[in-house]
């Protein structure tokens, strides 16, 4: 059963059942829906950017724990980012979360930090879409692309 | 299933009828059967409760397959060299065996497809473009498998006839009497599932047909998920077509069938064109052959057809009336553990189901309970079950779902039962 701890960490279950900056922003200047058809996962966020820099950013969401927890433990990860420190992060976080060790590798510096919690996502190829679906929205959001599916892959 | 299915297909000789052994299955010899069964995942012994995807193979279908391609292995209705002979005979024999196993009167009302969604893309393609045109109706209900509503709204696009849905109740039985006054001079089509996949609530088909009939519709039987359960009987139910998966009943991947009436198959336009489905082939005329073969067009999949009629034999060894018996009781005991487990909800509690329960648990999302399940061993379904409208229905977006099969037994559900009590302890 360690195995299923790796997945379900408690971060990841206090994320899940308490998701922080849930709801809507006053006056959001990106936004993007992301779904998921396979679980019916689906997350609407919202980007406050001032200067090129992430001010504040929630989401709207329904879906498991991981995806959950994945928009929560985000939103928490990005703020006061730059685009090219966020994009960075995305790079790295989905690499991390699809096994591709070199490419997150690649990229240098960038700290996963608490986003290091989704690393056991790896081994179940089935929910890697569940940890990458708010980030996927999230790129969606800063390119201005307001698709209906998010493309997780 | 329901009394008219059942009664129907007991005075119209169904093989299962004639079963001289009618006492209470010995699932232990049954289970042995399929190798499958006997592995461990994530290492514990697998208790498999997907059965409404895909039902595992039992060695006489594994043996009829491998013995096929290592003996009889040829194209068929072609050559006149003994393999070729051998493997038409297995093939056509097949078909008799299908034919035998839902009651059609004669094999030529049996076209071989690549499962149920193919049979009913079939009808829908062929029948379909020779009764619809613009303002005709096509009735179907709220609770079909996506594979029963998005080839009828292709048809629809296609010459402007109009969908009309039957609603379901919060117990996720069909609104009969908002059917019937669905049902009108326009509807030239009625597709309605048999069994549904992702509440496993029975459908009163003979009824339906008989309504349908009366307001001079054909109607098109989804029978995926009733044919592995109880015993079906198309010329007593009197429906223009039955479609079901091979898969789903034992049989290997790729292979299911279409039943239609003779009269309607020998009007219906070919829908695909190749080999086979011809006479004779000039560049200014082809002659097309009859049905059945006019509606298989190209080499069939005689090894999976072999596997079919395999499987299909080997229900009726075991009679399916103590299959839907041994069944029917192994849900009603599934119905009573999972109502004790405390904040699980069925989706779907109609009073005739057959094969699946479909759960949510409170506060925990079902794909959640897949992956933590699959870690005690115990393989369910989460998801929107390819039937979206009845995920709406219900206001939700996925359920969990355990179906069964003729293998399964009370240990699985208290594996089930213990599984999900540990989920909720990962959650607590």
């Amino acid at each position: 059963m360690s195995e299923l701890r790796d997945l379900y960490q408690e971060l990841i279950l206090d994320h899940g059942r308490r998701p922080r900056n849930s709801g809507k922003l006053d006056s959001p200047t990106h936004h993007a829906d992301g779904y998921n058809p396979l679980c019916g996962d689906r997350i609407a966020l919202y980007l406050e950017m001032d200067e090129g820099r992430v001010k504040s950013v929630s989401f709207e969401g329904t879906g498991c724990a991981i995806s959950q927890a994945s928009a929560s433990l985000m939103t928490e990860g990005i703020k006061g980012k730059t685009v090219a420190e966020v994009l960075s992060l995305f790079r790295k976080l989905t690499a991390t979360v699809t096994g591709r060790d070199d490419d997150a590798a690649n990229e240098g510096d960038v700290e996963l930090g608490k986003l290091a919690v989704f690393e056991g996502v790896s081994q179940y190829p089935m929910r890697v879409k569940c940890a990458t679906l708010a980030w996927h929205t999230l790129r969606n959001a800063l390119e201005g692309k307001d698709v209906e599916v998010a493309v997780t892959e | 299933m329901t009394a008219t299915v059942q009664s129907a297909a007991a005075t119209a000789g169904h093989p299962g009828a004639s079963g001289v052994d009618h006492g209470p299955l010995d699932t232990a010899a049954l289970r042995a059967q399929f190798p499958i069964l006997s592995q461990s995942v994530h290492g514990k012994p697998l208790v498999y409760l997907d059965n409404a995807a895909t039902t595992q193979k039992p060695l006489a279908v594994l043996d009829a397959v491998d013995g096929y391609y290592r003996r009889d292995n040829a194209n068929v209705h072609r050559g006149v060299h003994t393999l070729s002979e051998r493997a038409t005979a297995a093939f056509e024999g097949a078909r008799s065996e299908v034919a035998r196993f839902v009651g059609a009167r004669d094999s030529s009302e049996i076209v071989f497809t690549r499962g149920a969604t193919e049979a009913l893309n079939l009808v829908a393609m062929s029948f379909g473009a020779m009764v619809l045109r613009e303002g005709d109706e096509v009735l179907l209900t709220e609770m079909e498998h996506h594979s029963n509503i998005v080839p009828w709204q292709m048809a629809c696009a296609r010459s402007g006839a109009k969908l009309r849905v039957a609603p379901i109740d919060d117990r996720g039985e069909l609104d009969l009497d908002a059917f019937e006054k669905l049902l009108g001079p326009r509807t030239r089509i009625v597709a309605v599932t048999h069994v549904s996949n992702a509440l496993g609530t029975v459908n009163p088909v003979a009824r339906i047909v008989a309504l349908a009939h009366a307001a001079g519709a054909k109607v098109v039987i989804d029978g995926a998920q009733a044919l592995p359960h109880a015993a079906v009987d198309v010329a007593a139910l009197d429906c223009d077509f039955y479609a079901f998966s091979g898969h789903k009943v034992y049989a290997p991947m790729g292979v299911g069938a279409l039943y239609a009436k003779r009269e309607l198959l020998d009007a219906m336009p070919p829908w695909q064109g190749g080999g086979d489905m011809i006479l004779s082939v000039t560049f200014e005329k082809t002659l097309y052959n009859v049905a059945p073969y006019k509606f298989e067009a190209g080499t069939p999949d005689v090894g999976g057809a072999v596997g079919l009629g395999a499987a299909l034999r080997w229900l009726s060894e075991i009679g399916i009336e103590r299959v839907a018996a041994y069944e029917r009781e192994l849900l009603d005991y599934a119905e009573k553990a999972l109502l004790d487990v405390p904040g699980l909800g069925l989706v779907g509690t109609a009073a005739d189901k057959a094969g699946v329960h479909s759960f949510m648990l409170d506060g925990i999302h079902p794909h959640d309970v897949g992956t933590i399940l699959d870690h005690h061993g115990v393989a369910i379904r989460t998801g929107h079950h390819c039937a979206q409208p009845v995920m709406q229905h219900f206001g939700i977006a996925a359920t969990a779902r355990a179906s069964f099969a003729v293998y399964n037994n009370r240990d699985d559900i208290d594996r089930l039962v213990a599984g999900l009590l540990a989920v909720q302890e990962v959650f607590a």
